[in-house]
Protein backbone atom coordinates (compact mmCIF):
# COMPACT_ATOMS: atom_id res chain seq x y z
CA UNK A 1 0.00 0.00 0.00
CA UNK A 2 1.49 3.14 -1.55
CA UNK A 3 1.55 6.53 1.01
CA UNK A 4 -1.69 8.74 0.98
CA UNK A 5 -1.00 12.13 -1.26
CA UNK A 6 -4.75 12.96 0.18
CA UNK A 7 -6.63 12.22 2.73
CA UNK A 8 -10.04 12.94 4.32
CA UNK A 9 -10.67 12.84 7.88
CA UNK A 10 -14.36 12.61 8.89
CA UNK A 11 -15.39 15.62 6.90
CA UNK A 12 -19.28 16.79 7.48
CA UNK A 13 -20.51 19.79 4.57
CA UNK A 14 -23.69 21.23 4.89
CA UNK A 15 -24.85 23.84 2.35
CA UNK A 16 -27.91 26.07 2.89
CA UNK A 17 -29.09 23.49 5.64
CA UNK A 18 -28.91 20.47 3.76
CA UNK A 19 -25.96 17.68 4.59
CA UNK A 20 -23.99 16.68 1.88
CA UNK A 21 -21.28 14.67 3.24
CA UNK A 22 -21.94 13.37 6.83
CA UNK A 23 -18.77 12.27 8.78
CA UNK A 24 -16.57 10.58 5.19
CA UNK A 25 -13.33 9.48 5.52
CA UNK A 26 -11.10 8.41 2.63
CA UNK A 27 -7.52 8.52 1.19
CA UNK A 28 -6.00 9.14 -2.08
CA UNK A 29 -3.09 7.06 -2.54
CA UNK A 30 -0.21 8.67 -4.33
CA UNK A 31 0.88 7.53 -7.82
CA UNK A 32 -2.47 5.95 -8.33
CA UNK A 33 -5.77 6.94 -10.23
CA UNK A 34 -8.56 7.28 -8.01
CA UNK A 35 -12.59 7.29 -8.93
CA UNK A 36 -15.05 9.25 -6.59
CA UNK A 37 -18.31 8.38 -8.26
CA UNK A 38 -22.11 8.43 -7.56
CA UNK A 39 -25.44 9.21 -8.82
CA UNK A 40 -25.91 12.87 -9.69
CA UNK A 41 -26.21 14.97 -6.92
CA UNK A 42 -24.06 13.37 -4.66
CA UNK A 43 -21.77 16.11 -3.94
CA UNK A 44 -18.85 14.95 -6.32
CA UNK A 45 -17.80 17.97 -7.29
CA UNK A 46 -18.58 19.38 -3.57
CA UNK A 47 -15.96 17.23 -2.69
CA UNK A 48 -13.52 17.97 -5.26
CA UNK A 49 -14.15 21.41 -4.20
CA UNK A 50 -13.19 20.63 -0.34
CA UNK A 51 -10.03 18.80 -1.72
CA UNK A 52 -8.64 21.85 -3.33
CA UNK A 53 -9.89 24.24 -0.12
CA UNK A 54 -12.96 26.14 -2.79
CA UNK A 55 -14.74 25.29 -0.10
CA UNK A 56 -14.18 24.60 3.89
CA UNK A 57 -15.99 21.44 5.61
CA UNK A 58 -18.60 22.06 8.51
CA UNK A 59 -16.64 19.28 10.56
CA UNK A 60 -13.25 17.19 9.87
CA UNK A 61 -10.14 17.90 7.99
CA UNK A 62 -8.95 17.77 4.61
CA UNK A 63 -5.06 16.80 4.25
CA UNK A 64 -2.57 17.61 1.06
CA UNK A 65 0.66 15.85 2.15
CA UNK A 66 0.61 16.93 5.62
CA UNK A 67 -0.82 20.03 5.05
CA UNK A 68 -4.14 20.62 6.49
CA UNK A 69 -5.85 22.25 3.64
CA UNK A 70 -9.07 23.91 5.44
CA UNK A 71 -6.58 25.47 7.97
CA UNK A 72 -4.38 27.51 5.86
CA UNK A 73 -4.39 31.11 4.98
CA UNK A 74 -5.66 32.28 1.36
CA UNK A 75 -1.83 32.78 0.80
CA UNK A 76 -0.90 29.33 1.51
CA UNK A 77 -3.82 27.84 -0.29
CA UNK A 78 -2.85 29.62 -3.55
CA UNK A 79 0.69 27.92 -2.66
CA UNK A 80 -0.16 24.74 -2.52
CA UNK A 81 -2.93 24.70 -5.30
CA UNK A 82 0.28 25.41 -7.66
CA UNK A 83 1.23 21.55 -6.73
CA UNK A 84 -2.44 20.66 -8.02
CA UNK A 85 -3.88 20.92 -11.58
CA UNK A 86 -7.77 20.30 -12.13
CA UNK A 87 -9.38 20.07 -15.31
CA UNK A 88 -12.93 21.96 -15.21
CA UNK A 89 -15.90 19.87 -17.02
CA UNK A 90 -16.16 22.58 -19.85
CA UNK A 91 -12.59 23.17 -19.43
CA UNK A 92 -12.67 26.73 -18.18
CA UNK A 93 -10.11 27.69 -20.87
CA UNK A 94 -9.65 31.83 -20.85
CA UNK A 95 -11.75 32.98 -23.69
CA UNK A 96 -9.63 36.25 -24.30
CA UNK A 97 -6.40 33.63 -24.86
CA UNK A 98 -5.47 31.54 -27.96
CA UNK A 99 -4.46 27.79 -26.81
CA UNK A 100 -0.99 28.73 -27.10
CA UNK A 101 -1.58 31.54 -24.38
CA UNK A 102 -4.00 29.46 -21.94
CA UNK A 103 -1.25 26.57 -21.66
CA UNK A 104 1.37 29.33 -21.13
CA UNK A 105 -0.67 31.38 -18.63
CA UNK A 106 0.23 29.72 -15.14
CA UNK A 107 3.91 29.29 -16.79
CA UNK A 108 3.83 33.05 -16.84
CA UNK A 109 2.12 33.46 -13.79
CA UNK A 110 4.31 31.33 -11.24
CA UNK A 111 7.79 30.91 -12.84
CA UNK A 112 10.40 33.26 -14.31
CA UNK A 113 11.19 31.73 -17.18
CA UNK A 114 11.97 32.75 -19.93
CA UNK A 115 9.64 33.36 -23.27
CA UNK A 116 11.53 30.60 -25.39
CA UNK A 117 11.93 27.98 -22.44
CA UNK A 118 8.01 29.04 -21.90
CA UNK A 119 7.56 27.86 -26.17
CA UNK A 120 9.08 24.65 -25.21
CA UNK A 121 7.14 24.12 -22.53
CA UNK A 122 3.86 24.76 -23.83
CA UNK A 123 4.34 23.21 -27.17
CA UNK A 124 5.64 19.67 -24.97
CA UNK A 125 2.34 19.96 -23.23
CA UNK A 126 0.50 20.25 -26.10
CA UNK A 127 1.93 17.42 -28.31
CA UNK A 128 1.07 15.30 -25.02
CA UNK A 129 -2.30 16.37 -25.55
CA UNK A 130 -2.15 16.06 -29.38
CA UNK A 131 -3.00 19.92 -30.29
CA UNK A 132 0.33 21.29 -30.99
CA UNK A 133 -1.23 22.29 -34.44
CA UNK A 134 -3.99 24.25 -33.00
CA UNK A 135 -2.03 26.64 -30.68
CA UNK A 136 -3.20 29.89 -32.44
CA UNK A 137 -6.84 28.78 -32.49
CA UNK A 138 -9.00 30.31 -29.46
CA UNK A 139 -11.09 28.56 -27.13
CA UNK A 140 -14.59 29.21 -29.56
CA UNK A 141 -12.85 27.77 -32.69
CA UNK A 142 -12.35 24.25 -30.46
CA UNK A 143 -14.83 21.30 -30.30
CA UNK A 144 -15.57 20.61 -26.37
CA UNK A 145 -13.06 17.39 -26.64
CA UNK A 146 -10.05 19.74 -27.71
CA UNK A 147 -11.10 22.87 -25.63
CA UNK A 148 -10.80 19.70 -22.46
CA UNK A 149 -7.53 18.51 -23.91
CA UNK A 150 -6.34 21.96 -23.66
CA UNK A 151 -7.68 22.74 -20.58
CA UNK A 152 -6.04 19.17 -19.68
CA UNK A 153 -2.49 20.87 -21.08
CA UNK A 154 -3.00 23.84 -18.79
CA UNK A 155 -3.48 21.71 -15.80
CA UNK A 156 -0.05 19.93 -16.85
CA UNK A 157 1.83 22.61 -17.23
CA UNK A 158 3.61 23.42 -13.75
CA UNK A 159 3.87 19.54 -13.55
CA UNK A 160 1.62 18.78 -10.59
CA UNK A 161 1.98 16.29 -8.31
CA UNK A 162 -2.20 15.90 -8.12
CA UNK A 163 -4.27 16.18 -10.70
CA UNK A 164 -8.15 16.47 -10.48
CA UNK A 165 -10.58 15.19 -13.66
CA UNK A 166 -14.03 16.57 -12.86
CA UNK A 167 -16.89 15.02 -14.77
CA UNK A 168 -13.94 14.31 -17.58
CA UNK A 169 -16.16 12.12 -19.84
CA UNK A 170 -19.68 13.83 -20.18
CA UNK A 171 -20.92 14.62 -23.39
CA UNK A 172 -18.48 13.06 -24.99
CA UNK A 173 -18.53 11.25 -28.40
CA UNK A 174 -16.58 7.34 -27.83
CA UNK A 175 -13.55 7.88 -30.06
CA UNK A 176 -13.02 11.33 -27.69
CA UNK A 177 -13.96 8.86 -24.62
CA UNK A 178 -10.92 6.87 -25.74
CA UNK A 179 -8.54 9.52 -26.40
CA UNK A 180 -9.34 10.75 -23.10
CA UNK A 181 -9.35 8.18 -21.48
CA UNK A 182 -5.72 6.65 -22.76
CA UNK A 183 -4.72 10.19 -22.02
CA UNK A 184 -5.39 10.31 -18.32
CA UNK A 185 -3.57 6.57 -18.15
CA UNK A 186 -0.89 7.72 -19.87
CA UNK A 187 -0.25 11.11 -18.10
CA UNK A 188 -0.72 9.44 -14.89
CA UNK A 189 1.93 7.10 -15.54
CA UNK A 190 4.26 8.90 -17.33
CA UNK A 191 4.56 11.94 -14.82
CA UNK A 192 3.87 9.84 -11.99
CA UNK A 193 1.07 12.07 -11.03
CA UNK A 194 -1.89 11.20 -8.85
CA UNK A 195 -5.13 11.40 -10.23
CA UNK A 196 -8.62 11.52 -8.90
CA UNK A 197 -11.59 11.60 -11.24
CA UNK A 198 -15.01 12.46 -10.48
CA UNK A 199 -17.24 10.50 -12.53
CA UNK A 200 -20.58 9.12 -13.14
CA UNK A 201 -19.49 7.03 -16.16
CA UNK A 202 -18.69 3.66 -15.07
CA UNK A 203 -16.79 1.67 -17.54
CA UNK A 204 -14.64 4.12 -18.64
CA UNK A 205 -13.67 5.27 -15.54
CA UNK A 206 -13.49 1.29 -14.06
CA UNK A 207 -11.48 0.53 -16.60
CA UNK A 208 -8.52 3.20 -15.79
CA UNK A 209 -9.11 3.62 -11.97
CA UNK A 210 -6.79 1.75 -9.31
CA UNK A 211 -9.67 2.48 -6.58
CA UNK A 212 -13.26 3.72 -6.52
CA UNK A 213 -14.73 5.46 -4.34
CA UNK A 214 -18.48 5.03 -4.47
CA UNK A 215 -20.93 7.87 -2.88
CA UNK A 216 -24.46 8.05 -1.96
CA UNK A 217 -26.42 10.41 0.17
CA UNK A 218 -23.66 11.83 2.45
CA UNK A 219 -21.81 8.55 2.93
CA UNK A 220 -19.10 6.22 1.23
CA UNK A 221 -21.16 3.42 0.61
CA UNK A 222 -18.72 1.25 -1.28
CA UNK A 223 -14.80 1.52 -1.45
CA UNK A 224 -12.20 -1.01 -3.40
CA UNK A 225 -10.72 -1.99 -6.10
CA UNK A 226 -13.30 -2.06 -9.73
CA UNK A 227 -13.47 -5.65 -10.30
CA UNK A 228 -14.49 -6.06 -6.58
CA UNK A 229 -17.26 -3.13 -6.60
CA UNK A 230 -19.17 -4.66 -9.55
CA UNK A 231 -19.69 -7.48 -7.22
CA UNK A 232 -20.09 -5.90 -4.09
CA UNK A 233 -23.51 -6.81 -2.60
CA UNK A 234 -24.00 -3.04 -1.49
CA UNK A 235 -27.43 -2.12 -3.07
CA UNK A 236 -26.28 1.68 -3.87
CA UNK A 237 -22.98 -0.34 -5.42
CA UNK A 238 -25.06 -2.23 -7.18
CA UNK A 239 -27.33 -0.13 -8.86
CA UNK A 240 -25.32 2.35 -9.52
CA UNK A 241 -22.17 -0.08 -10.71
CA UNK A 242 -24.77 -1.77 -12.71
CA UNK A 243 -27.40 1.51 -13.77
CA UNK A 244 -30.36 0.23 -12.36
CA UNK A 245 -33.31 2.76 -13.32
CA UNK A 246 -34.82 1.77 -9.59
CA UNK A 247 -33.49 0.96 -6.47
CA UNK A 248 -32.11 2.68 -3.52
CA UNK A 249 -31.67 5.31 -5.54
CA UNK A 250 -35.60 6.24 -6.23
CA UNK A 251 -37.02 7.09 -9.53
CA UNK A 252 -39.10 9.62 -8.15
CA UNK A 253 -37.58 12.95 -6.74
CA UNK A 254 -39.53 12.88 -2.95
CA UNK A 255 -43.52 13.92 -3.32
CA UNK A 256 -47.03 13.21 -1.93
CA UNK A 257 -48.79 10.58 -2.96
CA UNK A 258 -49.63 10.87 -6.87
CA UNK A 259 -53.87 10.28 -6.63
CA UNK A 260 -53.98 12.68 -3.85
CA UNK A 261 -52.40 15.60 -6.35
CA UNK A 262 -54.05 14.63 -9.31
CA UNK A 263 -57.41 14.97 -7.10
CA UNK A 264 -56.29 18.47 -5.43
CA UNK A 265 -57.50 20.94 -7.60
CA UNK A 266 -56.63 25.07 -7.35
CA UNK A 267 -52.69 24.19 -6.62
CA UNK A 268 -50.00 24.26 -8.64
CA UNK B 1 -49.36 45.98 9.41
CA UNK B 2 -46.41 43.70 10.94
CA UNK B 3 -45.87 41.93 7.75
CA UNK B 4 -45.35 45.31 5.94
CA UNK B 5 -42.99 46.28 8.85
CA UNK B 6 -41.28 42.61 8.33
CA UNK B 7 -40.90 43.45 4.92
CA UNK B 8 -39.28 47.08 5.30
CA UNK B 9 -36.68 45.38 7.56
CA UNK B 10 -35.96 42.55 5.62
CA UNK B 11 -35.37 44.78 2.64
CA UNK B 12 -33.47 47.06 4.59
CA UNK B 13 -30.92 43.98 5.65
CA UNK B 14 -30.91 42.84 2.84
CA UNK B 15 -29.95 46.32 1.59
CA UNK B 16 -26.99 47.08 4.06
CA UNK B 17 -26.27 43.05 3.89
CA UNK B 18 -25.21 43.92 -0.02
CA UNK B 19 -23.56 47.24 0.46
CA UNK B 20 -21.21 45.38 3.26
CA UNK B 21 -20.18 43.05 0.49
CA UNK B 22 -19.63 45.56 -1.91
CA UNK B 23 -17.47 47.28 0.14
CA UNK B 24 -15.12 44.47 1.47
CA UNK B 25 -15.14 43.04 -2.38
CA UNK B 26 -13.66 46.91 -2.67
CA UNK B 27 -11.38 46.72 0.23
CA UNK B 28 -9.81 43.34 -0.53
CA UNK B 29 -9.41 43.89 -4.20
CA UNK B 30 -7.67 47.21 -3.80
CA UNK B 31 -4.95 45.58 -1.45
CA UNK B 32 -4.46 42.50 -4.06
CA UNK B 33 -0.58 43.63 -6.01
CA UNK B 34 -0.63 41.67 -8.76
CA UNK B 35 2.87 40.25 -9.77
CA UNK B 36 5.00 44.10 -10.42
CA UNK B 37 6.10 42.77 -14.19
CA UNK B 38 1.71 42.50 -15.32
CA UNK B 39 0.72 45.78 -13.15
CA UNK B 40 1.42 48.10 -16.54
CA UNK B 41 0.55 45.66 -19.05
CA UNK B 42 -2.82 44.36 -16.93
CA UNK B 43 -3.74 48.46 -16.50
CA UNK B 44 -2.63 49.75 -20.45
CA UNK B 45 -4.98 46.56 -21.27
CA UNK B 46 -8.58 47.61 -18.86
CA UNK B 47 -7.41 51.67 -19.60
CA UNK B 48 -7.90 50.90 -23.37
CA UNK B 49 -10.86 48.30 -22.97
CA UNK B 50 -12.62 51.09 -20.59
CA UNK B 51 -11.16 54.58 -22.14
CA UNK B 52 -9.86 54.58 -25.28
CA UNK B 53 -12.79 52.16 -26.42
CA UNK B 54 -14.78 54.84 -24.92
CA UNK B 55 -13.77 57.76 -26.80
CA UNK B 56 -16.09 57.45 -30.09
CA UNK B 57 -19.31 57.76 -28.04
CA UNK B 58 -17.75 60.46 -25.48
CA UNK B 59 -16.27 62.69 -28.41
CA UNK B 60 -19.93 62.60 -30.24
CA UNK B 61 -21.64 62.63 -27.49
CA UNK B 62 -19.93 66.15 -26.10
CA UNK B 63 -19.85 67.75 -29.85
CA UNK B 64 -23.17 67.12 -30.03
CA UNK B 65 -24.06 68.25 -26.71
CA UNK B 66 -22.18 71.21 -27.11
CA UNK B 67 -23.40 72.33 -30.03
CA UNK B 68 -26.96 71.90 -28.47
CA UNK B 69 -25.77 74.27 -25.21
CA UNK B 70 -24.60 76.95 -27.32
CA UNK B 71 -27.68 76.76 -29.45
CA UNK B 72 -30.03 77.06 -26.58
CA UNK B 73 -27.64 79.75 -25.20
CA UNK B 74 -27.23 81.49 -27.91
CA UNK B 75 -31.34 81.83 -28.60
CA UNK B 76 -31.34 82.77 -24.34
CA UNK B 77 -28.58 85.29 -24.32
CA UNK B 78 -29.86 87.05 -27.76
CA UNK B 79 -33.04 88.09 -26.10
CA UNK B 80 -30.87 89.89 -23.32
CA UNK B 81 -28.64 91.30 -26.30
CA UNK B 82 -25.62 89.50 -24.04
CA UNK B 83 -24.52 86.73 -26.79
CA UNK B 84 -20.51 87.44 -26.33
CA UNK B 85 -21.21 86.14 -22.88
CA UNK B 86 -22.10 82.29 -24.72
CA UNK B 87 -18.49 81.24 -23.68
CA UNK B 88 -19.31 81.01 -19.98
CA UNK B 89 -22.17 80.10 -20.03
CA UNK B 90 -21.08 76.61 -22.32
CA UNK B 91 -17.83 76.58 -20.65
CA UNK B 92 -19.30 76.69 -16.86
CA UNK B 93 -22.54 74.10 -17.81
CA UNK B 94 -20.16 71.58 -19.57
CA UNK B 95 -17.52 71.70 -16.82
CA UNK B 96 -19.35 71.88 -13.84
CA UNK B 97 -22.49 69.82 -14.95
CA UNK B 98 -22.90 68.29 -17.78
CA UNK B 99 -19.36 66.84 -18.53
CA UNK B 100 -18.80 64.84 -15.33
CA UNK B 101 -22.48 63.67 -15.55
CA UNK B 102 -23.21 62.91 -18.83
CA UNK B 103 -19.46 61.41 -19.08
CA UNK B 104 -20.34 59.27 -15.95
CA UNK B 105 -23.53 58.20 -17.20
CA UNK B 106 -22.07 57.04 -20.72
CA UNK B 107 -19.19 55.10 -19.00
CA UNK B 108 -21.89 53.19 -17.26
CA UNK B 109 -23.83 52.14 -20.13
CA UNK B 110 -20.55 51.00 -22.33
CA UNK B 111 -17.79 50.41 -20.29
CA UNK B 112 -19.68 49.07 -16.89
CA UNK B 113 -22.20 46.83 -18.44
CA UNK B 114 -19.10 45.55 -20.53
CA UNK B 115 -17.09 44.98 -17.10
CA UNK B 116 -19.99 43.11 -15.97
CA UNK B 117 -20.81 41.36 -18.67
CA UNK B 118 -17.69 39.90 -18.84
CA UNK B 119 -16.94 39.02 -15.51
CA UNK B 120 -20.31 37.68 -14.59
CA UNK B 121 -19.64 35.46 -18.26
CA UNK B 122 -15.93 34.72 -16.61
CA UNK B 123 -17.63 33.29 -13.44
CA UNK B 124 -20.42 31.43 -15.19
CA UNK B 125 -18.07 29.49 -17.54
CA UNK B 126 -15.53 28.65 -14.21
CA UNK B 127 -12.70 30.63 -15.74
CA UNK B 128 -12.43 32.69 -12.22
CA UNK B 129 -12.34 29.36 -10.47
CA UNK B 130 -10.13 27.83 -12.50
CA UNK B 131 -7.25 30.73 -12.44
CA UNK B 132 -8.38 30.00 -8.12
CA UNK B 133 -6.94 26.60 -8.83
CA UNK B 134 -3.68 27.81 -10.36
CA UNK B 135 -3.01 29.58 -7.66
CA UNK B 136 -3.43 32.71 -9.12
CA UNK B 137 -5.70 35.49 -6.93
CA UNK B 138 -8.70 36.87 -9.28
CA UNK B 139 -9.23 39.97 -7.41
CA UNK B 140 -5.36 41.00 -7.71
CA UNK B 141 -5.50 39.58 -11.51
CA UNK B 142 -8.97 40.12 -12.70
CA UNK B 143 -10.60 42.94 -10.32
CA UNK B 144 -8.16 45.27 -9.33
CA UNK B 145 -6.60 46.28 -12.84
CA UNK B 146 -10.58 46.57 -13.87
CA UNK B 147 -11.22 49.10 -10.92
CA UNK B 148 -8.05 51.07 -11.96
CA UNK B 149 -8.87 51.39 -15.56
CA UNK B 150 -12.43 52.72 -14.50
CA UNK B 151 -10.92 54.70 -11.86
CA UNK B 152 -8.44 56.73 -13.98
CA UNK B 153 -10.37 56.57 -17.50
CA UNK B 154 -13.55 58.10 -16.32
CA UNK B 155 -11.90 61.76 -14.66
CA UNK B 156 -9.78 61.66 -18.54
CA UNK B 157 -12.76 60.97 -20.36
CA UNK B 158 -14.72 64.00 -18.80
CA UNK B 159 -11.87 65.92 -19.69
CA UNK B 160 -11.86 65.27 -23.65
CA UNK B 161 -15.63 65.24 -23.44
CA UNK B 162 -15.31 68.75 -21.46
CA UNK B 163 -12.72 69.81 -24.16
CA UNK B 164 -15.18 68.81 -27.77
CA UNK B 165 -18.31 70.19 -26.12
CA UNK B 166 -16.42 73.71 -25.59
CA UNK B 167 -15.40 72.87 -29.08
CA UNK B 168 -18.84 72.28 -30.36
CA UNK B 169 -20.17 75.41 -28.62
CA UNK B 170 -17.81 77.52 -30.51
CA UNK B 171 -18.76 75.53 -34.04
CA UNK B 172 -22.42 76.55 -33.46
CA UNK B 173 -21.84 80.36 -31.48
CA UNK B 174 -18.83 81.64 -33.00
CA UNK B 175 -18.69 79.94 -36.72
CA UNK B 176 -22.47 79.59 -37.56
CA UNK B 177 -24.18 81.92 -35.39
CA UNK B 178 -21.60 84.58 -35.75
CA UNK B 179 -21.05 85.61 -31.90
CA UNK B 180 -17.55 87.26 -31.64
CA UNK B 181 -14.63 84.80 -31.52
CA UNK B 182 -12.37 87.22 -28.84
CA UNK B 183 -15.48 87.61 -26.76
CA UNK B 184 -16.46 83.95 -26.85
CA UNK B 185 -13.10 83.08 -25.67
CA UNK B 186 -12.13 86.06 -23.50
CA UNK B 187 -15.28 85.69 -21.57
CA UNK B 188 -15.06 81.98 -21.12
CA UNK B 189 -11.63 82.55 -19.83
CA UNK B 190 -12.78 85.53 -17.45
CA UNK B 191 -15.74 83.29 -15.63
CA UNK B 192 -14.46 80.13 -15.44
CA UNK B 193 -12.14 79.22 -12.13
CA UNK B 194 -9.74 76.74 -11.86
CA UNK B 195 -10.11 75.71 -8.65
CA UNK B 196 -13.91 75.91 -8.30
CA UNK B 197 -15.19 75.10 -11.54
CA UNK B 198 -12.74 72.44 -13.21
CA UNK B 199 -11.24 70.88 -10.03
CA UNK B 200 -14.81 70.59 -8.73
CA UNK B 201 -15.58 69.28 -12.15
CA UNK B 202 -13.35 67.22 -11.99
CA UNK B 203 -13.61 65.56 -8.27
CA UNK B 204 -16.90 64.73 -9.15
CA UNK B 205 -15.90 62.33 -12.38
CA UNK B 206 -13.63 61.04 -9.88
CA UNK B 207 -15.68 60.01 -7.02
CA UNK B 208 -18.18 59.17 -10.27
CA UNK B 209 -15.39 57.01 -12.00
CA UNK B 210 -15.35 55.10 -8.55
CA UNK B 211 -18.47 54.21 -7.81
CA UNK B 212 -19.57 53.47 -11.59
CA UNK B 213 -16.43 51.17 -11.64
CA UNK B 214 -17.12 49.58 -8.33
CA UNK B 215 -20.34 48.70 -9.02
CA UNK B 216 -19.81 47.06 -12.13
CA UNK B 217 -16.80 44.76 -11.26
CA UNK B 218 -19.08 44.31 -8.04
CA UNK B 219 -22.55 43.05 -9.86
CA UNK B 220 -20.22 40.83 -12.42
CA UNK B 221 -18.47 38.73 -9.36
CA UNK B 222 -21.61 38.93 -7.35
CA UNK B 223 -23.60 38.00 -10.67
CA UNK B 224 -25.85 34.16 -10.47
CA UNK B 225 -23.51 32.21 -12.89
CA UNK B 226 -26.78 32.12 -15.61
CA UNK B 227 -27.64 33.79 -18.83
CA UNK B 228 -30.47 35.60 -16.84
CA UNK B 229 -28.01 36.14 -13.75
CA UNK B 230 -25.20 37.95 -16.06
CA UNK B 231 -28.40 39.69 -18.07
CA UNK B 232 -30.03 41.19 -14.58
CA UNK B 233 -26.24 42.26 -13.41
CA UNK B 234 -25.58 43.94 -16.42
CA UNK B 235 -29.08 45.79 -16.08
CA UNK B 236 -28.14 46.26 -12.29
CA UNK B 237 -24.79 48.01 -13.49
CA UNK B 238 -26.81 50.30 -15.38
CA UNK B 239 -29.40 51.20 -13.38
CA UNK B 240 -27.88 51.67 -9.80
CA UNK B 241 -24.53 53.40 -11.68
CA UNK B 242 -27.24 55.96 -13.34
CA UNK B 243 -29.23 56.47 -10.08
CA UNK B 244 -26.05 57.07 -7.76
CA UNK B 245 -24.47 59.29 -10.05
CA UNK B 246 -27.09 61.31 -10.09
CA UNK B 247 -27.66 61.24 -6.39
CA UNK B 248 -24.14 61.79 -5.43
CA UNK B 249 -24.04 64.87 -7.82
CA UNK B 250 -27.03 66.66 -6.01
CA UNK B 251 -24.66 66.28 -3.20
CA UNK B 252 -21.46 67.03 -4.53
CA UNK B 253 -22.69 70.41 -5.73
CA UNK B 254 -24.59 70.92 -2.81
CA UNK B 255 -21.66 70.88 -0.32
CA UNK B 256 -18.92 72.74 -3.62
CA UNK B 257 -21.61 75.34 -3.25
CA UNK B 258 -21.82 75.52 0.20
CA UNK B 259 -18.23 76.35 0.31
CA UNK B 260 -16.30 72.85 1.00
Amino acid sequence: MSEALVRVENVSFAHNGRTIFDNISLNIEQGKITAIMGPSGTGKTTLLRLLTGQLKPSSGHVYFGEKCINTLSQKELYKIRRKMGMLFQNGALFTHLTVYENVAFPLREHTKLSESMIRDVVLLKLEAVGLRGARDLYPNELSGGMARRVALARAIALDPMLILYDEPFTGQDPILMGVLVKLIKELNDILQLTSIIVSHDVPETASIADYIYVLAGGHVVGAGKPQNLVADDNPHVQQFMHGLADGVVPFHYPARDFMADLLSSGEK
Amino acid sequence: MITFVQHVGRLGLSICTEVGRAGLFLSKSIWRKPRSSQKLHLLAHTLFNSGVLSLPIIIVSGVFIGMVVGLQGFNILNKFSVTSELGQMVALSVVRELGPVVTALLFAGRAGSALTAEIGLMKATEQLDAMEMMGVDPLGRIMLPRLLGGFISVPLLTIIFCAVAIWGGDLIGVKWLGVDGGAFWSNMQNSVDFRLDVVNGLIKSAVFGVVITWMAVYQGAAAVPTAEGISHATTRTVVYSSLLVLGLDFILTAMMMGGW
